[in-house]
């Protein structure tokens, strides 16, 4: 049997057996929903349809009804798309990388984890599409026979290489979740005796028998699919940057950006995480498998990816003057005092001192200050693309165009929209889905579950008088 | 083909190891184990080997960086060369370091959906399939160590049955399949 050592916190808490954590997971989808979690899907079903109202005016009427301008000609649609992909970022790195660096806490989080990847990437996937105008000539992103004079897409584009990344990470991400869903999918089918819910349940589990062969493919699949996965999430990322990157406008042709959007993407994915997170360990009782020490192991990241953001903002301010260039100083100089000064002190703020605070053990193993953090650092990364993409180009090279973005109600809707269809999704998922691996915390019970750890080693409750040191 | 087979059941993946171990000692072959976890250590006792899912993760991998540098190497050189400021556009090596990036996710594209489809085929599991594990325990907290007369000439099944009593099972089934 695997041991661990004595004074790593075990990871799932209480007197816990297989069965047990069989009980525990399923027991959301068995029993009624709480009144609660309807009062929450009728909020964000009517904020989703808001949002379906709005994109359907927005297509209907055109692009003019946003608030951009000739200068500022790209604004809230890409910084929202930015954000979601963003967002869409901690699922599969959770996944992916935790696995292949074999943290075991990582299954406490990671299947809602990577749900929240897949509806964040399918939101973010929405903007590119509804900011052409033209929803139905979305398919002419991809390199398609036509009939335009053999046009065909052009392969040294960005923002081409952002639709195969994106279309590329949301199918790869997507398959990977639902081999890992296969097997709970099983035992749940093998347990709800409702009639109809046990046939859907059998659709989804694909027949599964889980026979030693099965689980030795699925193991290997699960870490090569890991191994593909890592470096796709930082291509992701890295690619979303080369959209601006690659561009010649100063505050965005700047070199730093992929690494720099890389880390900014797991922090703002990791915020989101803890703010669903410990909502859901709340409402369905997981405390014992979600405790405090993954939510401190969480904030750990976010202090490291918060910080690399905060330096990557202070090396472009840094170079911005050390260039030369006149025109770049200028662009950083006027996104700290210019007009829109105010979207850049929010976003320093939110996303380099605020997470500083988390070097103090007591703030970041108090969950209600990681909440509140989570909101803040979701903010802050909203006001970091919007400084990047509106900053930049609000002031052109002749200032006779200088001009100013005011977001509309459409700007506005669309966006609120979207967070009404994601947490319209979220919500359904947490209802009918395991919103933990069942299968994988029953590898992990006996090395790590707290009953069994007391039983070697040093014993009992070693880790709360040692861990910390 | 009709078919006896013993399922012995376990309530613990430790104890069922130490079983498969004993049986396998004496020369009984386990033709499978039913598990709600993967058992870690079972493969070697059982004789189960270790799968290829990889080598064909690889292939389809090359096969999607192929693909990619045929379709591109046809849109952007031969069909429809575009000059986009003057960078190199009538070859494709001189052009290659902008085709990387779509080079990379689609050769991920293919290892990953290709893997994964060969997976769902192998183990035969796709939508609608029906459940064939032999008891429904086996999702949740119960063992199963599968034996069939079949593949044991060496015993006849009562004294598999003697055997595998010994082996701390909880509940033994003898059932025939067809």
């Amino acid at each position: 049997m695997h041991k661990e050592a004595d004074i790593r916190k075990p990871l799932i808490l209480g007197d816990k057996t297989y069965r047990q954590i069989t009980d525990d997971i399923i027991r959301p989808i068995e029993s009624k929903a709480h009144r609660t979690w309807y009062i929450l899907i009728i909020t964000a079903a009517i904020l989703a349809l808001w949002g379906v109202g709005c994109i359907l005016y927005l297509l209907g009427t055109g692009i003019g009804t946003w608030g951009l301008n000739k200068t500022v000609e790209w604004a809230w649609d890409i910084t929202n798309f930015v954000w979601w992909v963003g967002i869409g970022h901690a699922g599969t790195l959770i996944s992916a990388v935790l696995l292949l660096f074999r943290q075991k806490w990582r299954f406490a989080i990671n299947r809602a984890a990577e749900a929240m990847t897949i509806f964040a990437v399918m939101m973010a996937g929405l903007f590119p599409l509804i900011h052409m105008g033209r929803l139905w000539c979305g398919y002419w992103v991809f390199p398609l026979p036509n009939q335009f004079g053999s046009m065909w897409v052009n392969f040294n584009s960005p923002l081409l290489w952002d639709v195969f990344a994106i279309s590329t990470y949301f199918s790869v991400s997507l398959v990977f979740w639902y081999i890992g869903l296969i097997p709970d999918f099983a035992t749940i089918r093998d347990r709800v005796t409702k009639p109809l819910a046990k046939r859907v349940y059998r659709v989804l589990s694909f027949g599964w028998t889980g026979n030693a062969k099965a689980w030795n493919r699925f193991e290997l699949v699960s870490l090569v699919l890991a191994g593909l996965a890592t470096p796709l999430v930082f291509s992701v990322h890295s690619i979303v940057s080369f959209d601006f990157a690659t561009s010649v406008i100063p505050g965005w042709h700047t070199t730093i950006f992929p690494p720099y959007f890389v880390s900014g993407a797991v922090f703002s994915g990791f915020a989101m995480v803890q703010t669903l997170m410990l909502i859901l360990r709340k409402a369905y009782k997981l405390e014992e498998y979600l405790h405090v020490k993954h939510i401190e192991y969480m904030n750990i990241v976010i202090i490291v990816t918060g910080s690399i953001v905060g330096v990557a903002y202070i090396t472009e301010l840094f170079v911005s003057w050390y260039s030369g260039v006149e025109y770049e100083s200028y662009a950083f100089l006027n996104r700290a005092t210019g007009p829109y000064w105010w979207s850049y002190w929010s976003m320093m703020t939110c996303n380099v001192i605020s997470p500083q605070l988390f070097w103090f053990k007591k703030l970041r193993t108090s969950l209600i200050f990681s909440f509140f953090m989570s909101i803040i650092i979701n903010i802050g990364m909203w006001f970091e693309r919007f400084v990047i993409i509106v900053t930049s180009i609000h002031r052109d090279y002749v200032p006779s165009s200088w001009s100013y973005f005011h977001p509309t109600w459409v700007d506005i809707g669309v966006y609120t929209g979207t967070i009404g269809i994601f947490f319209v999704l979220y919500l359904l998922f947490s209802r009918y889905f395991p919103v933990l691996p069942i299968a994988e915390l029953k590898t992990i019970l006996k090395s790590s579950g707290k009953n069994y750890k007391e039983n070697y080693g040093h014993g009992k409750d070693y880790w709360d008088s040692h861990a910390g040191h | 083909m009709e078919d006896k087979v013993i399922y012995a059941m376990y309530d613990d993946d430790d104890i069922l190891k130490e079983g498969a171990k004993s049986l396998v000692a004496q020369g009984v072959h386990i033709t499978d184990v039913y598990s709600p976890m993967p058992i870690h250590g079972i493969d070697p006792i059982i004789g189960v080997q270790h799968t290829r899912l990889g080598i064909a993760a690889f292939l389809y991998g090359l096969t999607g960086t192929m693909l990619a540098a045929i379709g591109i190497r046809y849109f952007m050189i031969i069909d429809w060369p575009m000059n986009i400021g003057g960078k190199p556009s009538f070859s494709l090596i001189e052009n290659i370091p902008a085709f990387i990036p779509i080079f990379f996710e689609f050769t991920v594209l293919c290892a990953a959906h290709g893997m994964a489809i060969t997976y769902l085929l192998r183990n035969k599991t796709l939508p609608g399939m029906p459940p064939r594990n032999p008891d429904p325990r086996t999702t949740d907290d119960m063992f199963v160590i599968e034996i069939s007369a079949s593949d044991n000439s060496k015993h006849t099944l009562k004294e598999i049955a003697k055997m595998v009593k010994k082996t701390g099972v909880i509940e033994m089934e003898e059932k025939v399949i067809k």
